[in-house]
């Protein structure tokens, strides 16, 4: 890693009916965002299992990111539901021991929202930069 | 065995190459573990690309590729195809997707571009090594459709599915099919006659043989999966036995109950046994059982019960202790034409509706246009009888109201609206037709032109502003509006109003959704895959959407719908069986407790306990490989194949940065 600019590292889990094709749709309207984002696709922002959420943390990431279709939207009916209720139950968890939740975001973008897409990675890239690197990392090793 | 590992990374022209250092990525890749070749090319999905692609996993006996290029939206299909022709199984190759969410994004950083790209290289190889071959499932497809709704969207797909050979079951909830459309008189843009049309249909569908009725019924429970639905039908009584009656019409006049008769939107007054209609279809009467005095007395002990109509039929075609029935039909595919209400005319009280007789809706009106409606199809009065000379016709009530009523647009409102004001201007010579409008929303073939002569043959007064309110005054209505385009106030004093209400799914469409697990949008509507390249299929495979259930429609539309869907059944029914996508869930079946959870958080109903093992089981051709399951499974028993927890997590890895950090 270079010493000169911290770049956050963010792990996207994004889900394929709505946010992955958003990012797509991101690409083919050259909207520009940070490069520190590697994204993962899922079937269902259902399908999220905080088990990844907390590994990407410890393996090091800054911010994970996890997009999905707007509530009403959901290709599986209601997994965003499902998802938001997880991500809450975890903030939760998270503030009781005292770890930072904005390390975790969970956001609606749909198909058609490149540009949302592009402006979401940009303002969490800049509120990881203002939050720094994720203390996690250098704390544990499993 | 480790896999041996393909790695092909594409240029896209300038698209990817500008932004991402090709050679370096290929230089990167090769020093990946397990991988045997790397190579990049110009355009990766051309002919000669996929021939390379083909040539390498045959040279090198490949079992593991991956394509780094556009979006796996784009190209996925095309290169598992060209694996699976050189004998590699196309579920061993995965795309990297370096363009979409690479080098199109990252355009002015070619270091950092380079460096995610190797990066999303690495972590889609991680997945590959860990990837089955696969096989697609196979699922058995009954070659019958049930259609939920008799109205002009059903009446249509089921002839055209009849026609071509399948059997279809319509249901519908009333005695009668036609729905909506048997209120109607005439049509925009060319008057025609809709008695006549639908009549026409209606013999149609029962003189098929391969359509059957199901009237006064509805959707009990439904269960199975796409290719193989049981739709369990329950039939109220109709009372009357058809192969008895022969019309004569006794019953009618001996029934002593007399309540306002919906058909005709209160227009009229019906017993509770009664024609429910006046087209020939519906010739035999009906018996209501909520409305007859046989049964509201059987709840009273000792109450003489009213035997009156079975009592007087000469052949003995009344039978009031007839009792529901159930049935069940197998079918491999579903049509919803469940079709719509329009909005209640209580709900503006502002209009008056419900207190002020001559405040009357469009369905009502269209009632009095109708030859063989209870006027005989003369405009008059519901309160005197007289001819109104002055008629208000109001668009938008209850629709483009976001803050009270419907945010949506009603769409047929302002066509129809100027219908029945030229026809009502035709039948009155020295009436006036005020139209209260937003906007006047005529788009499609002949509607602008109809609208036009409207205003110049039959002197239609447009007037653009919304209505405040009606009142009553003396024996005339006083309508406070105004004019928009001349910023003035007005009042009219009319004889009749009539209110173009919103159209809203019909009542029930919530419920019946859930049982046919059809996703609804916020005002209930049945929502389509995606509207626009899926419009008629619902969120359920095997389950097709037509008409007004899905979103306010005229009949031209509901018709083009209605066919097709249709025609969407008859693609599905063009193949022997079903081909299903393997990717869904899978139990390990000496980790599963059996605790059910999976089966509750199913959207689908794809998660079944199997009572034997206590073991809960993937039923293979309903699994929609959504995850659901997955991530509340406490004991990790279920994983979703080819995306496994293992998998994600040797991918999380890899893009979470530590390794990249030391």
């Amino acid at each position: 890693m270079s010493d000169s600019k911290f770049e956050p590292r963010i792990v996207g889990f994004l889900c394929h009916w709505c946010t992955y094709t958003g990012a797509d749709l991101a690409g083919t309207t050259r909207q520009q965002y940070p490069a520190g984002i590697r994204i993962i696709h899922l079937m269902c922002s259902g399908a999220i299992d905080v088990v990844y959420v907390l590994k990407s943390l410890l393996d090091g990431a800054d911010g994970v990111l996890i997009g999905g279709c707007h509530p009403g939207d959901c290709h599986y009916q209601t997994g965003n539901l499902k998802a938001r209720r997880r991500i809450a139950l975890l903030r939760s968890v998270m503030e009781t021991l005292g770890l930072d939740q904005e390390r975790v975001w969970l956001r609606w973008i749909s198909a058609s929202e490149g540009r949302l897409f592009a402006q979401t990675v940009r303002e969490y890239d800049g509120a990881l930069q203002s939050r720094g690197q994720n203390p996690l990392a250098d704390e544990w090793d499993l | 065995m480790e896999k041996k590992l393909g790695v092909f990374i594409c240029w896209c022209g300038s698209n990817i190459a500008s932004s991402v250092d090709v050679d370096k990525a290929v230089a990167e890749a090769k020093k990946l573990d397990g991988v045997v070749h790397a190579e990049n090319y110009m355009y990766m999905c051309s002919d000669p690309g996929q021939q390379k692609v083909k040539d390498t996993i045959s040279e090198k006996g490949l079992d593991g590729v991956v394509v780094a290029c556009c979006s796996p939206r784009m190209h996925e299909n095309t290169f598992r195809k060209a694996a699976g022709s050189v004998g590699l199984n196309s579920y061993l190759l995965e795309i990297a997707n370096i363009r979409e969410q690479c080098s199109w994004v990252h355009q002015n950083n070619k270091p950092l571009a380079t460096a995610k790209a190797v990066s999303i290289i690495e972590g889609t190889l991680d997945k590959v090594k860990e990837n089955l071959p696969l096989e697609t499932i196979t699922i058995d497809l009954t070659k019958r459709v049930c259609v939920v709704g008799g109205g002009i969207a059903g009446i249509m797909s089921a002839l055209d599915l009849a026609n071509a050979g399948y059997e279809v079951a319509i249901i519908e909830k009333e005695p009668a099919i036609g729905g909506h459309m048997a209120q109607i008189s005439q049509t925009f843009p060319f008057f025609q006659n809709v008695p006549q049309l639908l009549q026409k249909k209606i013999e149609e569908v029962n003189a098929n043989p391969r359509i059957k009725l199901y009237l006064n019924s509805e959707v009990d429970v439904l269960e199975g999966y796409v290719g193989n639905f049981n739709v369990t039908i329950r039939t109220q009584p109709a009372f009357v036995d058809p192969a008895k009656c022969t019309a004569c019409g006794k019953c009618l006049e001996v029934c002593p109950v007399s309540v306002a008769d919906e058909f005709n939107r209160g227009l009229s007054r019906r017993g509770a046994i009664f024609r429910y209609n006046q087209t020939e279809a519906a010739r035999i009467p009906v018996l209501m059982q909520s409305d007859c005095l046989y049964f509201s007395a059987a709840e009273v002990a000792d109450a003489t019960s009213c035997r009156a109509c079975a009592d007087i039929c000469p052949e003995q075609a009344i039978d009031l202790d007839s009792i529901r029935t159930l049935n069940d039909e197998f079918v491999g595919a579903i049509v919803m034409a469940t079709g719509y209400d329009l909005y209640s005319p209580l709900k503006m009280p502002e209009y008056g509706a419900g207190q002020l007789p001559d405040v009357i809706d469009a369905l009502a009106f269209e009632r009095l246009l109708d030859p063989s409606g209870p006027t005989g199809g003369q405009v008059v009065r519901p309160s005197d009888g007289r001819v109104p000379k002055h008629v208000v016709f109001i668009q938008c009530v209850g629709s483009r109201d976001p803050e009270r009523h419907k945010a949506y647009c009603s769409r047929a409102c302002c066509m129809y609206t100027a219908k029945q004001a030229r026809l009502y201007r035709q039948q009155v010579k020295d009436g006036t037709a005020y139209i209260s409008y937003m906007d006047i929303r005529s788009d499609s073939r002949g509607f602008e032109e109809f609208v036009q002569q409207g205003m110049e043959q039959e002197n239609l007064v447009y007037i653009r502003g919304r209505v405040a309110k009606v009142i009553a005054e003396g024996d005339y209505l006083r309508v406070f509006t105004a004019d928009t385009l001349s910023s003035r106030q007005m009042e009219i004093e009319a004889d009749l109003v009539v209110l173009a209400m919103a159209m809203e799914p019909k009542a029930g469409t919530r419920e019946l959704a859930k049982k046919m697990n059809v996703t609804i949008d916020g005002d209930a509507f049945l929502s389509e895959t995606h509207i626009k390249l899926y419009p008629v299929e619902s969120s359920t495979k095997g389950v097709y959407l037509a008409g007004c259930g899905q979103s306010p429609k005229d009949i031209t539309d509901t018709v083009s719908q209605a066919l097709a869907t249709a025609g969407k059944i008859q693609l599905m029914f063009s193949n022997e069986t079903l081909i299903a996508d393997p990717l869904i869930a899978e139990v390990k079946s000496d980790v599963c407790s059996g605790c059910g959870i999976c089966i509750e958080i199913c959207p689908y109903g794809a998660r079944l306990m199997n009572n034997f093992t206590r073991i809960s089981d993937v039923n293979q051709a309903v699994c929609q490989g959504c995850g659901a399951c997955i991530a509340a499974c406490p004991n990790k028993a279920c994983e979703l194949i080819n995306s496994t927890s293992r998998q994600f997590i040797r991918m999380i890895g890899d893009f979470a940065g530590k390794a990249e950090a030391v």
